[in-house]
């Protein structure tokens, strides 16, 4: 078949989802990728892998989302000199996930940023670590290298620079901010100082037990990336999933939204001191974690979500406990929702501050909470819905104004929605197993699993080995392009609401450096 | 000549000071937590903290000058002294006449100068920045602390603190229309100097917001267990200050061991309650952005002026 008027020629791949597949070269990639952008369609993701041993090469993917489903189209890059076009002038998000593509394979974005992004002068920058015939094993003497940052000139401009290490135990990031006495002009991030191999660790894993590591990329997350993972081992090898599987695999998905979002909402009134807030909240958030450790045997619900089915049930006393503490939930957050609301030194704070404009959350392909407070009304319960979701009928949350206080209403607004949605879960959950055996995989086919976790899409390109093992698996986080975005969002802000605001987006460092 | 027992009674306030300060910041985050629905931490928790970085070695920047090093030494020493000056057990204190309240803002800015340059002295930028917010709050609000003592001082004629709570202590209960509007200053004006919510938040972690805590970022061991008990100090000799300016009851002139015991009391129930209330403070507001801190203690600046206004328009009629 063929989308958006190209010239290319999909395939769609088995599965639950609409997943379109093509080949294509240069010439191709970059008119489908301007088509795509044409008609509102956004970069998910960009990743190479190496197919030498198959003598073709290495490959590029470029995963769009277009109103028909994901695109996904392949190019072909030459094993001696593997370059492809720079997509960043379309897509800026692209210009991280490429430098990310060279340092973990050498695969070239022709006249593009070629600053490292994950590669940390840990180890040389000849060496790629994911290319199949290099032993990631390898130890090199640590080492410093001076990371060009983009200078502001001017009278009165200095910089501020900021972690990786920080005064709180927070996860690293390094944050160099140009100013002008408080006044922010530029801010220019540094991550993928928590880059840990995953997806070289991947080759070592069966089909069968990766969703244990897919599980553990992002731990706030760990029910989406788990359920992207089987959605794509599932697919590749023609799994049919039980439904009560599916509907608890839901119930899962929205426990863990309400229960990321209750911790953000404390968050962030405690970045504006007002600790009462936190407190609050994170009661609610521990009743609910406690309440998922009783039921299903982990706070996070970790390894919950296994290839075929799910590993957990919920017994006849359970669902009525979960219904009463939705009901308990709800009530305390109107309340709590209410003194936000009225707390006029609180809204003095949130309002138009860090406002990401609709526009440039476009340009970004911002996508989920971030992407929804910024009119970007993407979210794939609604668009695409696969079961459960496609019976659940859930309502989109969406504000325009893209400052805090939209992206704090955007989280108070899906978790009304995300305690409805559970409570219809219990209600209907139907009967049945709750695991299906996974089939034999053919070696080298592909599976896409596409999930709306509570930050945004997380995506799961996976492609099976010889014998039942994972040749390669690429996770994406929908950080990816919230973090570049988030540098304009602060401009022209001042320097003290940076925490505020990087709160109020509160984006994955290890799902992005993985 | 003071005499021996004056003499005695001040060294006495001085131990006091010392060890009712980390009380009181105790008890402030107690009441806190209380308010917020927390598990509160013990009253003594302060001590312990202080004791820890006591007994904690100095990790000290390669660039840090010995300014770096001297600074908690001279901030400690100013906090001590404004303390002792505050009338809180007595008014008849040898060492008052050393400083008047026009003297005690001063001391309170040389502890804040050093405190700056210190933060300035490593080269960091967080030093650096906020050195840059608390001149900027500093600048501010001591015209406003100024004016409200100048409130006090036209009502008792006299810029010495012992007259000032002499006067104002002892006389016939008559309801001063000036005091309200420098109570309200002097408060305003107390949280933005001890860095407290809505101006500063002194338990958060986020350096970018830091104002108070930005400069002493690199201190350790000693020196950072001297500018914390400072900084109780500070806010203990301003709650003392508050209560002697606005609820000077219960200061006796004279000494003797049931006065004392009569001081000693009040004060303790006072500070409690004083306590209670910037905690209860802190616990409803959210932090102003650092713009509106201007605005915060222009308004602090405007009340001190009509407190001046309003006492020489109705308090001075004859």
């Amino acid at each position: 078949m063929r989308l958006l008027g190209q010239d290319l020629e999909f395939e769609r791949l088995p599965g639950a989802q609409p997943v379109h597949r093509a080949a294509c070269d240069d010439a191709g990639l970059l008119a489908f990728a301007a088509a795509a952008k044409e008609s509102g369609g956004r970069l998910v993701a960009l990743w190479g892998s190496d197919e030498r041993d198959r003598g073709t090469g290495f490959a590029l993917h470029v995963a769009f989302a277009l109103a028909e489903g994901l695109a996904l189209v392949t190019l072909a890059l030459p094993a001696g000199h593997p370059e492809y076009p720079d997509l960043a002038p379309l897509f800026p998000a692209a210009n991280r996930l490429q430098r990310a593509a060279f340092d973990l394979l050498g695969i070239v974005a022709r006249g593009a940023d070629r600053r490292p992004w994950l590669r940390h002068a840990n180890w040389p920058a000849d060496f790629h670590p994911l290319r199949r015939d290099c032993d990631a094993s390898r130890q090199f003497p640590p080492q410093n290298e001076d990371y060009p940052f983009v200078r502001v000139e001017g009278e009165g401009v200095h910089e501020i620079a900021v972690g990786p290490i920080h005064a709180g135990v927070i996860e690293p990031g390094h944050f160099r901010f140009s100013v002008v006495g408080e006044k922010v002009l530029r801010l220019e991030e540094r991550l993928g100082w928590t880059h840990k191999g995953v997806e070289k660790r991947f080759e070592q894993f069966r089909l069968a037990d990766g969703h244990r590591l897919a599980g553990r990329i992002c731990g706030d997350s760990t029910v989406a990336y788990a359920w992207a993972y089987c959605l794509a081992a599932e697919s590749l090898s023609g799994c049919q999933v039980p439904q009560r599987a599916l509907w608890l695999r839901a119930l899962l998905l929205e426990r863990e939204r309400i229960a990321n979002h209750l911790g953000d909402l404390g968050a962030i009134g405690n970045d504006a001191a007002l600790s009462f807030g936190l407190s609050q909240f994170m009661r609610l958030k521990e009743d609910w974690l406690r309440l998922s450790a009783e039921l299903f045997g982990h706070r996070l619900t970790m390894d919950a979500i296994v290839p075929g089915g799910v590993a957990v049930e919920l017994a006849d006393p359970g669902g009525q406990r979960i219904r009463e503490q939705c009901d308990a939930i709800e009530r305390e957050t109107h309340r709590l929702k209410n003194i936000y609301d009225e707390h006029a030194g609180l809204q003095d704070r949130f309002l138009t501050t860090g406002r990401l404009d609709p526009a440039l959350a476009s340009e970004y392909s911002v996508s989920g909470i971030a992407g929804r407070a910024s009119s970007q009304s993407w979210d794939l319960r609604t668009q695409n819905p696969i079961a459960p979701y496609d019976e659940l009928d859930t309502q989109i949350a969406s504000h325009r104004s893209g400052d805090v206080a939209a992206r704090v209403l955007v989280r108070f607004d899906e978790v009304f929605e995300s305690l409805r949605l559970i409570r219809r879960i219990v209600d209907r959950l139907p009967r049945g197993g709750l695991t299906a055996p996974l089939p034999a995989a053919r070696e080298g086919s592909l599976g896409v699993g596409w999930i709306e976790g509570w930050r945004g899409d997380v995506l799961v390109a996976l492609s099976a080995g010889a014998e039942g093992g994972i040749r390669r698996c690429h996770a994406h986080d929908p950080s990816w392009h919230v973090w570049p975005a988030l540098e304009h969002a602060i401009m022209g802000n001042i320097v003290p609401d940076f925490p505020l605001i990087n709160k109020s987006f509160n984006l994955a460092y290890s799902g992005v450096d993985s | 000549m003071s005499s021996a027992p004056a003499l005695v009674l001040q060294f006495l306030e001085l131990i006091l000071a010392l060890l009712a300060a980390p009380l009181l910041t105790g008890w402030v985050n107690q009441c806190r937590a209380w308010l917020g629905n927390r598990s509160a931490p013990p009253l003594t928790q302060f001590y312990r903290q202080l004791a820890k970085l006591f007994e904690k070695e100095v990790v000290l920047a390669d660039n840090a000058s010995s300014l770096f090093r001297a600074a908690p030494y001279v901030i400690f020493a100013c906090m001590a002294l404004a303390s002792m000056i505050v009338p809180t057990l007595s008014t008849d204190l040898p060492f008052a006449p050393a400083a008047d309240a026009i003297a005690l803002v001063g001391i309170f800015a040389l502890a804040r100068v050093f405190a700056a340059l210190a933060g300035m002295d490593i080269g960091t930028s967080f030093g650096t920045m906020g050195a840059r917010r608390e001149m900027l709050i500093g600048f501010l609000a001591e015209p406003a602390l100024l004016m409200v003592f100048f409130t006090a001082s036209l009502i008792s004629h006299s810029t010495s603190l012992s007259t000032i709570v002499e006067t104002l202590g002892q006389r016939e209960f008559a309801i001063y229309p000036s005091l309200a509007f420098a109570g309200v200053a002097f408060t305003m004006v107390s949280l933005a100097e001890n860095a407290r919510i809505p101006v500063d938040n002194p338990t958060t972690h986020l350096e970018l917001t830091m104002i108070h805590e930005a400069m002493i970022l690199e201190y350790s061991g000693r020196h950072l267990a001297l500018i914390e008990w400072a900084a109780s100090l500070k806010l203990y000799a301003y709650s003392c200050l508050g209560l002697a300016l606005f609820f000077p009851w219960g200061i006796p002139e004279t000494t003797g061991p049931l006065s004392m015991l009569v001081a000693l009391s009040s004060l303790v129930l006072k500070l409690a309650i004083g306590g209670f209330l910037l905690a209860l403070i802190e616990t409803l507001s959210a932090k102003l952005r650092i713009f509106r801190a201007p605005e915060f203690l222009g308004t602090a600046f405007m009340l001190a002026v009509l407190a001046m206004l309003v006492h020489q328009l109705l308090e001075t009629a004859t």
